[in-house]
C-alpha cells in the first residue's frame, strides 16, 4: 500500500478527532539549526479537551516541535496557534508545559518552587502557596513543603515540578516525555493524572518514545520521524491502517481448501496468519467448510498501535523521511 | 478545574517576577556573605603593604655626599649649606657626611665608599674648594651637581647675599588648581566605577552558567519572553549589586568613624573637590551611570552565558570581554587627560564608555541635561543590547532536546570554519 506523503497526510489528519475546537493548530512547521533540519513541515491539530501523544523515536523532532508550539522558538516557516493565539507568550496564563530537562532551583523549598512557577504563568504569589500546599496534600507530600528541593528524592522533585506547572490551572497542558525516569507506580499515578485533567476539560499533550502510554491514554497521535510528520490524527485511525489479522487453526494440515485462502497467507506452527479479507471471513468461512478443512479456532486480531507506528514509520522510510536522527543539508 | 484569564504578563512584571526570585536567592546565599566579604582582602593586602611601605620609608636613609677636604674649607662649606638651606628648605638640598682628618677621620677611598652596601654614602667630595672634585654615578651627579656648585659657589664667595622679605597672600583655590583637583574627583570615580563593575559583572555570568545547569531555563522560556528573563536577571544583578555597593560604603563609614583614619581614606574623600553638579546630584549620577555600565555590560555577559555550555567556555569567552573593559576606561582615563572634545563626545557616544565619560563630566562641569540625554541614549543601548542577547540566547541554548549545545563551542566553531573553508 504505497501513498504519496501528501495523501498520507491528508488521510492522516482527516482522520476523525471531532469537530470541536481547536486548542493547537500548526501548519507547515520547520526548524533549522544550522545545516541540521530539525522539524520539516510538521502538521498538527489538537482539539480542546483531547489527551494526545506525540510519538518518535529520539531525535525524531519532539521537543523541537514542542517548544515551537509553546514559542519557546520561532519556526523558520510555517505557523502555529494555540487557543486561535499567534503567539503563545500571550497566552502563557493558560499553558502549563513540564520540559524533557527537569529543573528546579535547588535551595528553593517546594512549596515556594510551585509559587514561583505559577508566578511566571501569572498566578500571585501567595495564591500559588496555597494552592500549591492543596497540591502537594493532595498528593501525599505536604510534609516536604517547607523543604529544599535538594532535599527531596528525584521522584519528589518530578512530583513538585508536575505540581508546579499545573498551580495555575492551565487549559492546556505540554508535557515533554513525561514518564521518562519515573517508576512503575509514579507512572501509574501520571497516567491517572493526566485522565482526571482531560476529564476536567484540560486539554493534554505529551511526548513520548513509548507507545504504550499514548495507546492507554491518548485520543489522537502524531507519529514524528526524522522531523516529518507522516500521521497525525485519531489513534484508531492509526490502528485501523493496518488490516486486521485472522488467525486460523485447522485439523486438516493441507488440502484443496488452501486454494481459498488469501494470498498474502502465511504460515505460524500450526496456525495460518493473514489480513482480514475486505469482504470479512464469512465467505472465507463457508469454502474451508465445504473443503472439510475442520475448522479448529478462527481469530480477528486487531493491530496495536506499536504495529501501526512500525507500519506508518516503514512507509514514511520508503518515502525517504530519514532515520529518525534528522536531514543533513548541504 | 477553573481556569486562569488569559492575559498576559506585562514585560515589567514578568521582569519583576525574575528579578525578585534572583535577588532573595542570591540576597540569602552564603556566597552573597563571600562575595560582600571580596573587597576585604585585598583591603587587607593594600593596608599591610601600605604598612611595609610606611615601615620602609622610616627606615629608609637619604644618602649623603661624604666630604673631605681641608678643615677650614669644610667649615666654610657648611656654613653655606646652613644658610641655603634656610632659603630652600631642609629637604631640597643634600646632605654631608663630614671627613675631616683633623679630627681623626682616616683617608677616604672614595671607590670603597661609594660601593658600600650601606648605601649611606651616594657621592664624594674631596679636593679644595678651590679645586673640588664631586665623585658618583651619573645620576647623582645630576641630581646634585647644580645644589653642590651653588653651595660651593656661596662658600668661596663667602658673601652675606641679602634674601628680599617676600609678602606672600593666600587664596583658596584657583581656576586651574580647581579644574586639576575636579579632574582628580574623574579620575578617582571612574576608577571605583571600573573596579565596581569589574567585580559585579562577572555574577551575572555565574548566575546564568547555574541556570543552565539547574536546567531551569527552559521553564523560564516557556512562561516569559526571553527578553524579560534576561531583564530581570539584570534587575536582580543590579539590586544586589547595590546593596553590595551600600554595604561596603557603610562599612567604609562606620570603619573610619570608629576605628579613625586609618589609611588616609577619609583625609582622601575629605580632600576631594565639590564636583561639578555638587555632591548629591554627582553621587545621584554616579549610582545612574554605574547602573547603565552594568546593565550594557552585564547584557553582553549574558549573551556570552548563551555561547558558552562549560564553565570553562564561560572563562574562555569572558577574558575578551574583560580586557574590552579595561580597554574602555583606558580610554576613557584618556580622554579625560587629553580633554579634546570630539575625543570626549567619542566616549559620550560609544555605548560601553559612556557611562564612565558622564561621570567624569558630572565631576568636572555644572551643566546637566547631557546627562539627561545621555541616560535616554544608554536606556536604548541597554534595550539592544538585552534584545540582542536574549535572541542570541533563544537561538543558541534550546537547539534540542538535551536543551544544549550538541558539540562544544570550540568544535562548533571548528566545523563552520572547516566549512567555510571548503
Amino acid at each position: 500500500m504505497d501513498m504519496a506523503l501528501g495523501d498520507r497526510e491528508q488521510a492522516g489528519n482527516a482522520a476523525n478527532l471531532g469537530t470541536r475546537p481547536l486548542a493547537i493548530e500548526a501548519r507547515g512547521l520547520v526548524k533549522r539549526f544550522d545545516d541540521f533540519l530539525a522539524v520539516d513541515g510538521v502538521d498538527i491539530s489538537v482539539p480542546e479537551g483531547a489527551i494526545y501523544g506525540v510519538l518518535g523515536p529520539n531525535g525524531a523532532g519532539k521537543t523541537t516541535t514542542l517548544r515551537m508550539l509553546l514559542g519557546i522558538i520561532d519556526p523558520d516557516a510555517g505557523v502555529r496557534r494555540v487557543f486561535g493565539h499567534d503567539r503563545p507568550h500571550d497566552i502563557a496564563r493558560l499553558i502549563g508545559y513540564l520540559p524533557e530537562e527537569r529543573g528546579l532551583y535547588p535551595a528553593m523549598k517546594a512549596i515556594e518552587a510551585i509559587a514561583f512557577m505559577g508566578a511566571l504563568r501569572g498566578l500571585p504569589l501567595a495564591e500559588g502557596r496555597t494552592r500549591g500546599l492543596e497540591l502537594l496534600e493532595a498528593h501525599n507530600m505536604a510534609g516536604a513543603a517547607e523543604r529544599q528541593i535538594r532535599h527531596l528524592s528525584k521522584g519528589m522533585a518530578q512530583t513538585v515540578q508536575l505540581l508546579g506547572t499545573l498551580v495555575h490551572r492551565p487549559r492546556l497542558v505540554v508535557l515533554d516525555e513525561p514518564f521518562s525516569g519515573l517508576d512503575a507506580i509514579n507512572q501509574g499515578k501520571l497516567e491517572r493524572l493526566i485522565r482526571r485533567l482531560a476529564d476536567e476539560g484540560t486539554t493534554v499533550i505529551f511526548s513520548t518514545h513509548v507507545i504504550h502510554h499514548a495507546e492507554r491514554l491518548c485520543e489522537g497521535v502524531a507519529i514524528i520521524a526524522g522531523g516529518k510528520v507522516p500521521y497525525a490524527g485519531s489513534v484508531e485511525a492509526a490502528r485501523d491502517r493496518i488490516p486486521a489479522q485472522v488467525r486460523l487453526e485447522t485439523r486438516a494440515r493441507e488440502g484443496a481448501w488452501m486454494q481459498a485462502l488469501p494470498k498474502d497467507t502465511r504460515r505460524e506452527g500450526d496456525f495460518f496468519m493473514f489480513s482480514l479479507p475486505d469482504g470479512g471471513v464469512e465467505p472465507l468461512l463457508r469454502q474451508l467448510i465445504a473443503g472439510d478443512a475442520g475448522i479448529l479456532s478462527l481469530s480477528i486480531e486487531r493491530a496495536g498501535l506499536h504495529d501501526a507506528f512500525v507500519h506508518i514509520a516503514g512507509e514514511a522510510a520508503a518515502a525517504e523521511l530519514g532515520d529518525g536522527a534528522g536531514e543533513e543539508l548541504n | 478545574m477553573a481556569h486562569t484569564p488569559t492575559a498576559r504578563l506585562s514585560m515589567l512584571r514578568a521582569a519583576m517576577v525574575i528579578a525578585r526570585r534572583d535577588f532573595l536567592a542570591i540576597l540569602f546565599s552564603r556566597s552573597f556573605l563571600f562575595f560582600l566579604l571580596g573587597p576585604v582582602f585585598p583591603a587587607v593586602v593594600f593596608a599591610m603593604s601600605g604598612g611595609l611601605g610606611q615601615a620602609k620609608h622610616e627606615n629608609k636613609q637619604e644618602p649623603r655626599i661624604a666630604i673631605q677636604m681641608p678643615s677650614a674649607d669644610i667649615e666654610r662649606v657648611l656654613a653655606a649649606h646652613y644658610k641655603l638651606q634656610d632659603e630652600l628648605g631642609r629637604d631640597r638640598i643634600p646632605h654631608f657626611l663630614i671627613l675631616d682628618r683633623a679630627k681623626g677621620h682616616a683617608e677616604l677611598d672614595i671607590d670603597r665608599a661609594l660601593a658600600d652596601r650601606s648605601g649611606r654614602i651616594g657621592a664624594t667630595l674631596t679636593g679644595t674648594l678651590d679645586d673640588p672634585v664631586l665623585t658618583g654615578t651619573q645620576q647623582r651627579l645630576n641630581e646634585w651637581r647644580g645644589y653642590v656648585a651653588m653651595q660651593l659657589a656661596v662658600a668661596r664667595d663667602n658673601s652675606n647675599l641679602a634674601y628680599p622679605a617676600l609678602q606672600t597672600e593666600t587664596i583658596t583655590t584657583s581656576g586651574a588648581e580647581t579644574k586639576n583637583r575636579r579632574q582628580d574627583t574623574a579620575q578617582i570615580s571612574m576608577t571605583l566605577l571600573f573596579l565596581l563593575m569589574m567585580l559585579l559583572a562577572g555574577m551575572v555570568l555565574s548566575n546564568l552558567v547555574e541556570e543552565k545547569a539547574n536546567k531551569i531555563i527552559e521553564i523560564l522560556a516557556a512562561a516569559l519572553p526571553m527578553d524579560a528573563v534576561f531583564l530581570g536577571k539584570l534587575f536582580a544583578m543590579l539590586a544586589v549589586s547595590l546593596v553590595g555597593i551600600a554595604v561596603w560604603f557603610t562599612g567604609v563609614g562606620l570603619f573610619i568613624t570608629l576605628a579613625g583614619d586609618v589609611g588616609g581614606i577619609g583625609m582622601v574623600l575629605a580632600g576631594m573637590p565639590t564636583p561639578g553638579v555638587g555632591w548629591p546630584l554627582f553621587c545621584i549620577l554616579f549610582v545612574l551611570n554605574f547602573s547603565m555600565g552594568y546593565l550594557l555590560i552585564g547584557s553582553i555577559f549574558l549573551a556570552i552565558g548563551a555561547l558558552a555550555s562549560t564553565v570553562r567556555e564561560v572563562q574562555t569567552l569572558s577574558m575578551p570581554v574583560t580586557m574590552l573593559q579595561l580597554f574602555i576606561f583606558f580610554f576613557a582615563s584618556f580622554v579625560l587627560v587629553d580633554g579634546a572634545p570630539i575625543l570626549e563626545l567619542a566616549a559620550i557616544l560609544f555605548p560601553l564608555s559612556s557611562p564612565f565619560a558622564m561621570t567624569a563630566r558630572a565631576a568636572q562641569d555644572e551643566t546637566l541635561w547631557p546627562h539627561l540625554v545621555t541616560l535616554i541614549y544608554q536606556i536604548a543601548w541597554v534595550t539592544l543590547f538585552i534584545r540582542w542577547g536574549s535572541r542570541l540566547f533563544r537561538t543558541r541554548v534550546l537547539k534540542s532536546g538535551g536543551g544544549g549545545n550538541r558539540l562544544p563551542l570550540r568544535q562548533r566553531l571548528l566545523a563552520r570554519w572547516r566549512k567555510r573553508a571548503t
